[in-house]
C-alpha cells in the first residue's frame, strides 16, 4: 500500500473513527479510532456483544447516523475518495449507488406497498443511466442470480407474498442492483432459521466472489464470520481489540477477550464439559473504565491496564490491543 | 428401569385459524385448523437433560406449554411421576424458565418480592423470616450477592435477571425445569454463563430439564437425549452423541450441516433448498418429503410411523437392508 499502487488500494479505509452522543449526561463515545481496511473482493466480518459499536460503525460509514450522535474525529476513504464529509446530497449518491445495505429484518427494508420488482428496477433507475425496460429486465435478472423460483411471475409480487428467505434475497438483489464497490451487511441472516442462514450465506458469498464486490458482514455468530469472512475484527466497548484473518483470530486469538469469547461459543465438533467464561459483561457507555475497557472482565490483568489504553500492535498474524503483548508494543514503538 | 418423571403421549394440538364465522358461511368455507403438535411421544428420565430442537413453527414452544399445562392438548396425554405427584403434581414441582429476562420480571417489584412469590403463593415455608433467608441462599445459588435482593430488574444486565428467573423458578423447590430459549437473548459470553449455571445446578439439585432451543450448538453441549421435530411432528429422538454422530433422519442431518461452526472456516457447501412450508397446509405423507434427498415414492403418501427413534421411510430401509441377515 505503501507504493500507492491503484490495484492495491483498498476498498473502503476507515482511519481513527471516532463517534460520539452528545447527551444531557455529558458526552458519550460510542466509537473510539476504529481503523480498518477492506480490499477488493474481500469480506470483513465485525463481529462483537451487543453494544459494542459493530452496527454503529457500519451505519457510520454510510452516513446514517441521527442525532445526537456525531463523528468526532477520523476519515473515511472509499476507493480513495474521502466520503465523511461530502455532506448529505454527496452521500445520497454514493449509498445504493456505491454501498450497497443489507439489513437484519428484510421486512423493514422493502415497502410494503409496492411491487418488488418496481422496487428493484427503482434503485437501478436512480443510479443508472437506462431506460425503463432496461431497468425493469435488469431486475428480472437480478431476481434470477440470486435464486428466486419462476422470477418472471414473482417479479410483480409485493413483498408479504414471499417468506423470510425470499425477502432476504429480494434484498440482497437490491443491494446489488447498482453494482456496488462495498456492501455492508448487518446481521443478514440472524432473523431467519438456520438451513434458510445457510442459502443466504452460500449466496452473500457466490455473488461477492464472481462480482469482487466486498463485503463489511456484521453480526454477533462467530460461525457465520468463520465461513464467510476472509478476515474479521474483534469489536468490544467501541474499539477494535483484535483485527486479522480469520483462521487466525479463530485458531490462535492473542486479546484475552477473543480468547474467552471462542472458548464461550458451545462447537458442534467436540463437546466440552464446561464453556468458558467471562465473568460479568460489558460495561455501558457511560461507565467504561480508565485504562483497557476489558480490565475489570480480565483474568490476565496487570497493573498497566487500569492506567492507558493499549495501542492495537501486531501480535503474530493479527493484531491486538492489550498490554500483554507490551513487548510487541515497544518493538513497533522503537521502529515507528 | 428408573420410572420416567414425564411421558408424553400421542400428543397433538389444533389451533383453530378459520376466518369468522360470518365470512365463513358467506363464502362457504370450512373451519380451518392448523396442526402445532402432531402425535408426539417422548419420556424423561429423572436427573437427564431432554432437548427439544427445530426451526421456527416446528411446535416445540408449543409441546412446552402443553407439558406445564399453558394448554390442553387436543389429543393425547402428558402423565407425570408418583414422585411429582402423578395425576395432581405437587404445586410447585414444574418450573418456567422463558427466553427473554426483560419481559420476564415485574419492573415495578423488587428482586427478593420476584423470588419469594413461589413461595408467598405456596405458602411454603409459612414463616416470612425463613423465606427471606431463602431468597439470600437463593440469590447466592445463582451467582449473586444477597444485597441485590433490594434492587429492581432495570438495575441489572440481560444475563444477571436471566440468574433471577432462575432464582425464582428454584424458589418453589422444583424436581422439573422447563426452559424455553433460556439463553436465545443473550450474548455468547453470557451465555456460557447461564448454561455452565444451569448445569450446575442440575448436578447439585438433581433437576430434570426439558431444554428447547432452536440452537444445535447450545443443544449438544447441554442434553443428555435430543428430539428433533419438524412442522409439529418429533422425526428423530436419540442419545445426543449418537444423533451428531449418526443422525438418522435428513432432516437431522440438514439441521446439522446448516449449522456454521467455528471448525467450518472458509467452509463452501451446497445448502439444502427450500423453506419450512406452512403448517396450515403442509404436505402430504412425510412433511418433508419435498425438500429432501431420499425422498421415494412412499414418502408423498404415507406419513412414516415413528419407531421409538425416528419416522423416516428410507432410515427405516436402511436400518432392515444394513441389519445382519437372520440365521
Amino acid at each position: 500500500m505503501a507504493t500507492g499502487d491503484t490495484a492495491m488500494e483498498p476498498v473502503l479505509s476507515v482511519r481513527n473513527l471516532s463517534l460520539e452522543f452528545v447527551t444531557r449526561r455529558g458526552v458519550l463515545r460510542a466509537l473510539n479510532e476504529i481503523s480498518f481496511d477492506i480490499a477488493r473482493g474481500e469480506v470483513l466480518g465485525v463481529v462483537g456483544e451487543s453494544g459494542a459499536g459493530k452496527s454503529l460503525t457500519g451505519t457510520a460509514i454510510i452516513g446514517l447516523i441521527d442525532k445526537p450522535g456525531r463523528l468526532s474525529g477520523g476519515e473515511i476513504w472509499l476507493k480513495g475518495q474521502r466520503i465523511d464529509n461530502i455532506g448529505h446530497d454527496g452521500l445520497r449518491k454514493i449509498r445504493g449507488r456505491r454501498i450497497g445495505m443489507i439489513f437484519q429484518d428484510p421486512l423493514t427494508s422493502l415497502n410494503p406497498l409496492f411491487r418488488v420488482g418496481d422496487q428493484i428496477a427503482e434503485t437501478v433507475l436512480t443510479h443508472m443511466p437506462v431506460s425503463k425496460a432496461e431497468a425493469r429486465a435488469r431486475a428480472l435478472a437480478l431476481l434470477t442470480e440470486v435464486g428466486i423460483p419462476a422470477p418472471e411471475s414473482r417479479i410483480d409480487a409485493y413483498p408479504h407474498e414471499f417468506s423470510g428467505g425470499m425477502r432476504q434475497r429480494v434484498v440482497i438483489a437490491l443491494a446489488l442492483a447498482a453494482e456496488p464497490d462495498l456492501i455492508i451487511a448487518d446481521e443478514p441472516t440472524t432473523a431467519l432459521d438456520v438451513s434458510v442462514q445457510a442459502q443466504i450465506i452460500t449466496l452473500l458469498k457466490r455473488l461477492c466472489r464472481t462480482r469482487g464486490t466486498s463485503v463489511m458482514l456484521i453480526t454477533h455468530d462467530m460461525g457465520v464470520i468463520a465461513e464467510t469472512a476472509d478476515r474479521v475484527a474483534v469489536m468490544y466497548a467501541g474499539r477494535i481489540v483484535e483485527i486479522g484473518p480469520v483462521a487466525d483470530v479463530i485458531r490462535q486469538p492473542k486479546h484475552p477477550y477473543a480468547t474467552g469469547l471462542m472458548g464461550a461459543i458451545p462447537a458442534l465438533g467436540a463437546k466440552v464439559q464446561r464453556l468458558t467464561q467471562i465473568s460479568g459483561a460489558m460495561p455501558r457507555l457511560n461507565a467504561i473504565p480508565a485504562g483497557c475497557a476489558f480490565r475489570p472482565r480480565c483474568t490476565e490483568a496487570i497493573g498497566k491496564c487500569a492506567e492507558a489504553v493499549p495501542p492495537l500492535v501486531p501480535v503474530g498474524a493479527t493484531s491486538a490491543r492489550c498490554w500483554l503483548h507490551e513487548a510487541q508494543v515497544e518493538r513497533s514503538a522503537s521502529h515507528g | 428401569m428408573v420410572e420416567p418423571v414425564l411421558r408424553v403421549e400421542n400428543v397433538r394440538r389444533l389451533f383453530d385459524v378459520s376466518k369468522p364465522w360470518l365470512e365463513r358461511v358467506i363464502a362457504r368455507e370450512k373451519p380451518q385448523f392448523l396442526r402445532a403438535v402432531d402425535e408426539v411421544s417422548f419420556e424423561i428420565r429423572p436427573g437427564e437433560t431432554f432437548a427439544l430442537v427445530g426451526e421456527s413453527g416446528s411446535g416445540k414452544s408449543t409441546v412446552a406449554k402443553m407439558v406445564v399445562g399453558l394448554l390442553p392438548p387436543s389429543e393425547g396425554a402428558v402423565h407425570f411421576s408418583a414422585s411429582m405427584g402423578g395425576a395432581r403434581v405437587r404445586p410447585g414441582a414444574i418450573q418456567m424458565i422463558f427466553q427473554d429476562p426483560y419481559a420476564s420480571l415485574n419492573p415495578r417489584w423488587r428482586i427478593r418480592d420476584i423470588i419469594a412469590e413461589p413461595m408467598e403463593a405456596l405458602n411454603h415455608p409459612a414463616d416470612p423470616a425463613a423465606r427471606a433467608a431463602r431468597v439470600a441462599d437463593l440469590l447466592t445459588l445463582v451467582g449473586l450477592s444477597p444485597l441485590d435482593g433490594e434492587k429492581y430488574p432495570h438495575q441489572f444486565s440481560g444475563g444477571q435477571r436471566q440468574r433471577v428467573a432462575i432464582a425464582r423458578a428454584l424458589s418453589s423447590e422444583p424436581q422439573f425445569l422447563v426452559c424455553d430459549e433460556p439463553t436465545s437473548a443473550l450474548d455468547v459470553s453470557v451465555q456460557a454463563q447461564i448454561l455452565n449455571l444451569m448445569r450446575d445446578l442440575q448436578e447439585r439439585l438433581g433437576l430434570t430439564y426439558l431444554f428447547i432451543s432452536h440452537n444445535l450448538a447450545v443443544v449438544r453441549h447441554m442434553a443428555h437425549r435430543i428430539g428433533v421435530m419438524y412442522l409439529g411432528r418429533l422425526v428423530e429422538v436419540q442419545e445426543t452423541e449418537a444423533l451428531f454422530a449418526a443422525p438418522r433422519h435428513p432432516y437431522t442431518r440438514l439441521l446439522i450441516d446448516a449449522v456454521p461452526d467455528l471448525e467450518q472456516i472458509g467452509r463452501d457447501r451446497v445448502p439444502v433448498q427450500g423453506e419450512v412450508p406452512s403448517p396450515i397446509n403442509p404436505p402430504s405423507g412425510c412433511t418433508f418429503h419435498p425438500r429432501c434427498p431420499l425422498a421415494m415414492e412412499i414418502c408423498m403418501r404415507e406419513v412414516p410411523g415413528f419407531d421409538g427413534s425416528v419416522a423416516c421411510h428410507a432410515a427405516k430401509g436402511q436400518a432392515m437392508a444394513s441389519s445382519p441377515p437372520l440365521s
